[in-house]
């Protein structure tokens, strides 16, 4: 049994420890959200969190996520009082109209968010840097970027208004 | 009946598990799907995506149908069918907010509901840009029925004349006494009178439009960001097996031995599956195979690694499939066009005509083979049981997989249920259904549900590709225009798919942008040329539109080049005075518009000239540039709507960056404004990943290419400024989806000429410039 906490909840997993992240996610955890695009690391279509980093869930064989939090487009929402809330980044994806097939988004989104969780105020190049491992073929990259400065303004808005000493802000 | 009647149980839970996705696990969501015998994917109300809240409890139980796409329960809430598929380009919310419309229904009360594959529904083939330039006055009337049958039972209860009542903002109004009655007081008293013939019932004067033309809240977002839309990959069924399928590498190939020893001792590999042989042509049928069937994906792809196979290619045309080469093979076709071909058709006569040298313009343009690289691969899921066929399948043509799939289990059509999922992409590859059929096939052999999932390998190297192709343009300047227009194309034919003697384009095909050229010119002749056809080529957005608006498109601005004239001035000399272009009738019989005859879809010269004048308006491409910088424009006509298309580039050390890009549109009316601007900016990506750096090149018959590292797609990193300027219209609307793709090339490579005098006649631009 291979133990992660995902999404918040302590999970054990009972799979081939070579078994990618993405195929124990989907077909393990019947959490679909998360896609496959390449299944070689290229496209970015399967972005998780681990420990909040950005992961390609297709190359990232189960047994390294073993002890490590992993958060996937199910889990990216913030868990308060009211119920599941958006995560600004979700929100600013549904303001912009984002996505068209929708089918990388999940992958854009946990990229955006993780960039997000860094750097809240990123430049255009910081923007390109960290988010071309998301390839979109419907061609909705301008309004990622519009996207990802609307939810940093969002984000950084948030940040402000929590007292700074070791409380967690908006972070994925 | 509607299928949201046929199955309310299942409904209900689909729609209360997806509200509540951090208290209900997904497997409820999907279970709910999968134990539907009819599978009904719903998405969320509109309703609850605007107020961000859970919906009233819906009781489906007391909907009342009025009509086949619409049904109104008693608390008011109105569920719309969309009977089209929906890829990405929005007519989930399009269709739907038409009908809305003629209704007056009050849209935060409207759920849209996806149908299944069936014929009542008129034709579901979403392709061709059509769903809306084809049939918006179809998704007006089926909107106009239910509100002729509310207004009718309005004034039963009234004991008034029809004309005696009005409809508005979700309610008939009595309008001597203004009472009013609600969508949901009259629902059940409509459905029992009589659907009305949908040529009798009256449409709305458009001037009084609510919805159409206006961004509403679109369907579906929600569910999107949220990682709940449901797609082909992520269906799961109770005792479902995944299966990857080993495909021959040449087209026609047939498995001659297998060894499944190793694959078969795989942890979860339950078994492995010869597909059956299939004869060329190959149709939109699987390509035969073996497949790997396992309890999880993984396994299914391990399991596939153990296999080996050898493959037979002894069939005289299989060999010679396996012989084709994309060096060779355009090498030949650029010298075929380079050669006087079939004349389709002739205006005056160029063969007399002596060319003065100096004032004449010759080149020959090429592009490769493209693949659709939609993000989800093809998958399919197929159940049988007892003489009954139920499918979950991502596919542009339900009703075709549905009639495929009767016939290959010799079931009647109605045997068949044809869930229809979203499609994480398609741009043409999902109008073929041969995915589907190899679920069908495979469920029917090993006795369980089955989903097919094509790895991103096995889509690059099995797909249905966009033909390689050569085009040759030669025409004489007369001062700031030309003629003796003489231009050849030649290409592999969609049709040699279906026949194997089909060995040049169709009319229809010679109509996207080839033989219906717009130019008021004397003398004309164009032509093609017979070649055969080796790998499976298909519908990719826009289809010839791609090659033709390259070939167009770029001889334009050399023929102003030449000319010392504004490209955008040569484009306006050539199109010439105001008038009603009739190919038909200057030279080309065979014409075909687009499928419309209708005098509203006629080719008018004036809306061709408007919006080339609104994109230079708009984008300033006329304005001087920094020293290696350029602008490039373009202009096609396809599917109807007219686009013109700028592009900004700079080229500094064989290094290319594009810098600005624009398209203006004149679509008619613009259903869904947003959507509109939406693929806009999606055919300006295409555009540049096209242009600049995709290619499938084959060799020996086998596709070289098999994921994103060698069939480039462009990154965010490469994605420059988009503006869309869409042309304010009130005509009857055109095409979206593909007509802002095809001058987009041309404008690029015009632009790398004009920043630095390099004209790239043979895409893509990465052969000669690092983009």
């Amino acid at each position: 049994m291979l133990k992660l906490t995902l999404n918040g909840q302590k999970v054990a997993l009972d799979v081939d420890p070579n078994m990618p992240l993405l195929y124990a996610l989907r077909d393990i955890q019947q959490l679909t959200g998360t896609k496959f695009g390449c299944g070689a690391g290229l496209c970015g279509a399967c972005t998780v969190h681990m420990d909040g980093e950005s992961i390609r869930s297709c190359i990232t064989p189960v047994s390294v996520v073993e002890g490590k939090t992993v958060t996937t487009i199910e889990g990216l929402g913030i868990d308060n009082a009211k119920g599941d809330e958006l995560h600004p980044v979700q929100q600013a994806w549904l303001d912009n109209r984002v996505p068209q097939c929708g089918y990388c988004q999940a992958g854009q989104m946990m990229s955006a968010a993780a960039l997000l969780a860094k750097n809240a105020n990123p430049s255009d190049e910081d923007i390109n840097n960290h988010m071309q491992g998301n390839i979109c073929r419907c061609g909705t990259y301008p309004r990622i970027k519009k996207a990802i400065k609307q939810a940093g303004v969002m984000i950084q808005e948030v940040n402000k208004a929590k007292p700074v000493s070791g409380k967690k802000g908006v972070q994925a | 009946m509607s299928p949201l009647i046929e199955q309310p149980a299942a409904v209900g839970t689909i729609n209360g598990a997806a509200k509540h996705v951090s208290k209900v696990t997904r497997r409820s969501v999907l279970q709910a799907l999968g134990l539907s015998s009819a599978g009904l994917v719903l998405f969320s109300p509109v309703q609850a995506m605007a107020q961000n809240k859970a919906p009233q409890k819906q009781n489906t139980a007391q909907d009342f149908e009025l009509g086949v796409f619409v049904s109104i329960a008693k608390n008011d809430e109105v569920r719309i069918v969309n009977h089209r598929a929906e890829m990405g380009q929005g007519i989930l919310t399009s269709v739907p907010q038409i009908i809305a419309d003629e209704l007056e229904a009050d849209w935060s009360k409207v759920t849209v509901v996806q149908a299944q594959g069936d014929p009542k529904y008129g034709s579901q083939a979403t392709g061709g840009s059509a769903s809306i330039r084809q049939h918006f006055n179809d998704h007006r009337q089926m909107g106009a029925i239910a509100r002729t049958m509310l207004e009718q039972a309005a004034a039963s209860v009234w004991q008034v004349n029809a004309s005696g009542v009005t409809t508005k903002n979700h309610q008939v109004i009595n309008r001597k006494t203004q009472q009013a009655l609600s969508f949901g007081e009259l629902a059940e008293l409509a459905a029992q009178l009589p659907v009305p013939d949908k040529a009798a019932v009256t449409l709305k004067d458009p001037k009084d439009f609510t919805l159409i033309g206006r961004d509403v809240k679109l369907a579906g977002q929600e569910a999107i960001i949220k990682g709940e839309a449901v797609y082909a990959q992520d269906i799961q069924l109770p005792n479902m097996l995944i299966a990857s399928i080993e495909r021959p590498p040449v087209v026609g190939a047939k498995v001659k031995s297998f060894n499944a020893d190793a694959a078969k001792k795989v942890k979860g590999v339950i078994a492995v599956i010869q597909l059956k042989d299939r004869p060329l042509p190959v149709n939109v049928k699987p390509v035969s195979g073996v497949a790997v069937l396992a309890t999880n994906t993984w396994a299914a792809h391990e399991g596939r690694k153990q296999l080996t196979v050898e493959w037979d290619t002894s069939d005289a045309r299989v060999n010679q499939n396996a012989q084709h080469n994309t060096d060779q093979y355009l090498k030949a076709l650029v010298e075929k066009v380079n050669h006087k071909g079939r004349r389709v058709r002739t205006e005056g006569n160029t063969d007399k005509h002596v060319y003065n040298e100096a004032n004449t313009v010759e080149a020959t343009y090429t592009i490769p083979y493209h693949h659709h690289m939609s993000m989800e691969t093809p998958a399919a899921t197929a159940v049988i049981k007892d003489n009954t066929c139920t499918v979950w399948t991502g596919t542009q043509n339900p009703q075709w997989a549905k009639k495929l799939i009767a016939e290959e289990l010799g079931i009647d059509a109605q045997a068949v249920t044809v869930n229809m999922t979203l499609m994480g992409g398609a741009f043409g590859r999902k109008g073929k259904n041969d995915y589907t059929l190899e679920a069908v096939e495979l469920a029917k052999t090993v006795g369980r549900p089955v989903k097919v999932v094509w790895t991103r390998e096995d889509d690059v190297k099995h797909g249905f590709y966009h033909s390689i192709s050569a085009n040759y343009c030669k025409a004489e300047i007369n001062k700031d225009r030309a003629d003796h227009w003489v231009q050849r194309v030649a290409y592999p034919p969609i049709g040699a798919i279906f026949d194997l003697n089909a060995k040049s384009p169709s009319n229809s095909a010679l109509s996207l942008g080839f033989a219906d050229i717009p130019f008021e010119l004397e003398h004309l002749s164009c032509e093609t040329q017979d070649v055969e056809t080796h790998v499976r080529v298909g519908w990719f957005r826009a289809v010839a539109n791609i090659n033709n608006a390259f070939a167009l498109g770029s001889f334009v601005d050399e023929l102003a080049v030449k000319a010392k004239v504004p490209t955008h001035t040569m484009w306006l000399n050539l199109l010439g005075k105001d008038r009603i272009i009739n190919p038909a009738k200057e030279g080309f019989k065979e014409w075909d518009n687009y499928g419309h005859k209708k005098q509203e879809y006629a080719l008018d010269s004036r809306r061709m000239k408007k919006i080339i004048q609104l994109l230079m308006t708009q984008s300033k491409a006329d304005a001087p540039t920094a020293k290696n910088e350029g602008w490039g424009i373009s202009y096609a006509h396809s599917f109807n709507s007219y686009v013109a298309a700028a592009t900004k580039v700079r080229v500094v050390d064989n290094k290319l960056t594009v810098l600005e890009m624009h398209t203006a549109i004149d679509c008619g009316v613009a259903v869904t404004p947003d959507r509109v601007k939406s693929q806009m900016e999606g055919a300006m990506i295409m555009g540049l990943s096209t242009a600049l750096m995709s290619e499938i090149t084959v060799k020996e018959g086998v596709v070289e290419q098999s994921n994103f590292h060698d069939y480039l797609s462009a990154r965010i990193n490469q994605c420059p400024s988009l503006f869309v300027h869409i042309m304010d219209s009130s005509a009857a609307p055109g095409g979206v989806g593909e007509p802002g793709f095809p001058p987009i090339l041309p404008s690029i490579t015009n632009a790398i000429f004009h920043a630095s005098g390099q004209r790239i006649r043979n895409l893509p631009v990465n052969k000669v410039l690092s983009v």
